[in-house]
């Protein structure tokens, strides 16, 4: 019998095996997944137990906080939101049973103080308990609230303000907003309000036609490409035929041989279709790529909130090699799709001498015992034109603002370059599905000589023009900006 | 001649480290909601230990020196585990720990000559199958999560299957070693396949064949296979009969498959198993918060007294059942691989010095009995430690010694003084010159 008890006790080591196998598998090699698998609380549990950490305005007002509600064993932290709808977009929230979005989400870990895995197991064996830490943000809490209000006055739409030198977004507004204290009573309400849907953040997620106000990126790629010089003409009759289809311009009006600042001034499509034709469509993906059209945009938001701006068929991106109407695309037409983000990373490229910084919320990371542990590291994120293109661009933009479009963005004593932009959407479902509908744009920045802002404004389902309601709100909020700056 | 003692001593040190540390470590870390009972615990269960190795030393010197230290160090696992869920629960555990020490005293001082088993191996039989039974017996039965498992006279409640294992265990044994011989020599091959002679299969049969009716009545499915898997085990070891094993498995995954189509809880668990994420909140949650429990604890665990087990600011379960089914789950969470990689490998060493004392016993019933008590535990380790990791179907028996529940621990105890008393007379046999077997003793 002793051959079998052997045999029996090699049996029991297999078996001890398979579990010590599956213990690992969900321990360790599996473990990453199962923590972010929806029906799995444990995680946001164990965190709702650590004080997560303050959000802040640049000038320290509280965005969000954390307040303990029980004792003992039941001692949890729940998320307050003292501005309320103020700041719901970007910062999000970030609750227990309804999970977390936007600037909660995308910093989770500072907030809660999670370090890498050797650190966390360094401080176990310390014996310290996890904390979170503050993170201060570049918004300009009255900006934003000037943002906002601006925004409900006029309509549905999103503002975004980044300082171009640094990337840092001051400003980034979308009406209509949602209060995030009140997420775990009203989730489903608010995920179900399809027409308002306040949860989508329009600044990042907002896609719509971005019309005249794309003239700029046609105008840089021109410049820069060698296409022309601001002293080019092009003969811009009032109806050219494009693709066997007209394009016109506003009125009618046609403006015989023009350079690029009349052009730009008075927003000619004729002359920037055929521009758009001389430059071709290569050439024109390949700036577009360089200003950030075509990939997500580096912000500090979760990728999921933030689309991808370009040419679409559907629901796919379009590249070089697709076929597309460049001529019709070079003034802001064709499929093009734009965020306000997207077009405000456009103004900040131009305003700083054609380097584009990547965007961020975030400014520095503060322990709790006040150190700062991380501060923001303004990086480049491409350099689509040289600095002479730039400079070409901003006096014709400085025109446009001066005797053009977009004249009611003009800030008394400041020059401040720009575009408007005003897409037709007729029958848009989201609108309502009226036949007069616009996207009104507005994107700039001042002042032109040494540029402390760029702003993007959109403003969807309007029947106004994008100088009547988005140019009043980029002087409202660089005005704003720039009395801060030099207060 | 007690150098078998002295090194049962020994071995005890380790335990009496991990059982301080691990008080501490709850202690340190939650001392704003208990007391300093914590340390006198501590001192309490050492006590009990020590008073325990003096009397192994007064009666069995010759004893297999590792197994109690092992069985003492899982209690004190399982204690600082249930002490660090509620202090309550721990109190419970250590006075039934001090009970089940009593009984294997009790059985140590009865049982010396344990050959008595097999003049009442029908009478223990027909014990175990009564024991079995009594959960559904009007007035003393009781129901839970849908299984009847417990019995309640007055104010004592017990799960009568830990006590139906060892009986179980006793009556193969003492019966396979009659007939063993008889199974091989009369086996005969039909169709290439070797059967065993049915006559003498028959009252085996009639015996599994019995519980395992009555488990699935009783809806007991961990210990059912718990007591399968022992049933093949020592027909294996009595006959080395591979054959017989294949069938006999064949005979299970027959009954598993008409069983699992047939009655609805039995079909329930399988589904639950197979796919848990069909309903996370309601059937399949245990089985997930198992598992993300154990995702949570990583290799290193979060330390004791660490782990969420109820969802904070409710008395709504996050981990159900931690302190008795779950209870691997939240040693993996709170001392993670390694201290789960630790808990398995003291089970294995459980089992071979088990299988040790049966290779060294010299008489059939002895080496059948050791194999099929050592053989019973480990597969009541690997069914619920199986079922936790979703190895297999998650069912409701006691992680040996470490979980919550006096039936329990005093079973287990009971089956470690057996295993003792066997390797007792292995080990003075074995030591002394042949034929002077009176020598030795105490």
């Amino acid at each position: 019998m002793n051959r079998q008890i052997v045999q029996l006790f090699g049996l029991t080591v297999v078996l001890f095996g398979v579990l010590i196998a599956f213990t690992s598998w969900w321990s360790v090699f599996d473990a990453e997944a199962l923590k972010d698998k929806r029906v799995n609380s444990r995680p946001l549990l164990e965190q709702q137990q650590i004080e997560r950490g303050r959000i802040l305005a640049a000038d320290g007002t509280v965005l969000a906080r954390s307040v303990p509600k029980g004792r003992g064993e039941a001692l949890r932290y729940v998320r307050r939101y003292p501005e309320g709808a103020l700041f719901g977009h970007p910062i999000g929230y970030s609750f227990v049973r309804e999970g977390d979005s936007e600037f909660e989400k995308f910093h989770n870990d500072e907030l809660v103080g999670e370090g890498s895995e050797l650190g966390s197991i360094a401080d176990e064996l310390l014996g310290n308990e996890q904390e979170g830490n503050d993170i201060v943000t570049n918004i300009d809490a009255e900006a934003q609230r000037v943002a906002l209000a601006g925004l409900e006055a006029a309509g549905f739409g999103a503002v975004v303000a980044i300082e171009p030198s640094s990337g840092r977004v001051r400003v980034m507004a979308s009406n209509p907003p949602y209060d995030p204290n009140r997420v775990p009573s009203e989730l489903t309400e608010l995920n179900r309000n399809l027409l308002e849907r306040p949860l989508f953040n329009r600044a990042s997620q907002g896609h719509s036609p971005p019309g005249s106000t794309f003239k700029v990126v046609t105008a840089a790629a021109g410049l820069d490409s060698g296409a022309i010089t601001p002293e080019t003409t092009i003969d811009a009759p009032g109806t050219i035929d494009v693709q066997g289809q007209p394009v016109s311009n506003s009125g009618g009006q046609s403006y015989g041989s023009i350079a690029l600042d009349t052009a730009l001034t008075n927003s000619v499509n004729t002359w920037f279709a055929q521009l758009g034709e001389q430059i071709g469509a290569e050439t024109m993906f390949e700036y577009m790529d360089a200003f950030g059209f075509g990939s997500t945009p580096a912000i500090d938001l979760p990728s999921d909130q933030v689309y991808a701006s370009g040419i679409f068929a559907g629901d796919e991106l379009l590249g070089p090699g697709d076929p597309i109407d460049v001529a019709r695309v070079a003034f802001g037409q064709e499929r093009l799709l734009a965020t306000p983000l997207q077009m405000a990373e456009v103004a900040a490229a131009i305003a700083n001498g054609g380097s584009l910084m990547r965007p961020q919320i975030w400014s520095r990371v503060v322990d709790p015992d006040g150190r700062v542990t991380e501060r923001l590291d303004p990086t480049q994120y491409s350099r689509p034109i040289d600095a002479g293109t730039a400079a070409e661009l901003t006096a014709a933009m400085e025109g446009v603002v001066a005797e053009g479009t977009g004249t009611p963005a003009a800030i008394p004593g400041v020059a401040v370059a720009g575009k408007t932009g005003t897409a037709e959407t007729p029958f848009n479902d989201s609108c309502g599905g009226g036949s007069g509908e616009n996207q009104a744009w507005f994107i700039g920045f001042a002042p032109a000589e040494d540029p402390e802002i760029a702003i993007a404004v959109s403003i969807e389902c309007t029947t106004a023009f994008g100088s009547e309601v988005a140019a009043p709100i980029f002087r409202e909020v660089a005005e704003t900006v720039l009395d801060n700056e030099g207060s | 001649m007690s150098s078998a003692r002295n090194r049962e001593l020994v071995a005890l040190v380790p335990v009496a480290l991990l059982l301080s540390a691990g008080f501490a470590a709850v202690f340190a870390q939650e001392n704003d909601r208990l007391g300093d009972a914590s340390l006198v615990y501590g001192a309490y269960f050492l006590a009990v230990c020590l008073a325990t190795h003096i009397y192994l030393r007064l009666r069995l010197a010759n004893a297999d020196p590792y197994l109690f230290p092992l069985a003492a160090l899982l209690t004190a696992f399982g204690l600082v585990m249930i002490y660090r869920i509620d202090a309550d629960l721990a109190r419970d555990q250590a006075n039934w720990f001090v009970l089940g020490l009593i009984l294997f005293a009790l059985t140590i001082r009865f049982l010396r000559d344990y050959d008595v088993l097999e003049r009442y191996r029908y009478t223990i039989a027909g014990a175990a199958l009564l024991l079995l039974l009594a959960p559904r017996l009007p007035g003393i039965g009781q129901q839970v999560n849908g299984a009847y498992l417990g019995v309640k006279v007055g104010p004592l409640a017990f799960q009568p299957a830990e006590f139906a294992k060892i009986c179980i265990v006793v009556f193969l044994a003492s019966y396979l070693r009659e007939h063993r011989e008889v199974l091989i020599v009369g086996a005969r091959r039909v169709l290439g396949v070797t059967l065993p002679p049915l006559k003498h299969l028959g009252p085996l049969l009639v015996v599994w064949g019995a519980s395992m009716f009555m488990l699935v009545f009783i809806r007991d499915l961990g210990s059912s296979l718990m007591f399968f898997a022992a049933f093949l085990a020592l027909l294996y070891v009595a006959t080395g009969r591979f054959s017989f094993v294949v069938i006999g498995m064949g005979l299970f995954l027959v009954g598993a498959w008409f069983f699992a189509s047939t009655v609805p809880h039995v079909h329930d668990r399988i589904e639950i198993w197979l796919d848990p994420y069909q309903n996370p909140a309601t059937s399949g949650y245990q089985i997930l918060q198992s598992i993300f429990a154990q995702a949570d604890g990583g290799l290193f665990g979060k330390g004791f007294g660490q782990a969420l087990i109820t969802i904070p600011g409710s008395d709504n379960a996050l981990l159900p059942a931690a302190q008795t089914d779950t209870i691997y789950a939240l040693i993996v969470n709170e001392a993670g691989l390694f201290g789960a990689c630790g808990l398995v490998l003291a089970y294995l060493l459980f089992a071979a010095r088990g299988f040790k004392i049966a290779l060294l016993a010299d008489d059939g019933f002895s080496k059948l009995l050791a194999t099929g008590l050592t053989a019973v535990f480990a597969f009541q380790a690997f069914v619920i430690i199986g079922g936790v990791t979703r190895v297999i179907p998650l069912t409701g028996v006691t992680l040996p010694f470490v979980s919550y529940g006096g039936s329990s621990i005093v079973a287990n105890f009971v089956l470690l003084a057996l295993l003792l008393l066997i390797s007792d007379r292995a080990r003075r046999e074995a030591a002394a010159p042949r034929g002077a077997f009176a020598v030795g003793g105490a």
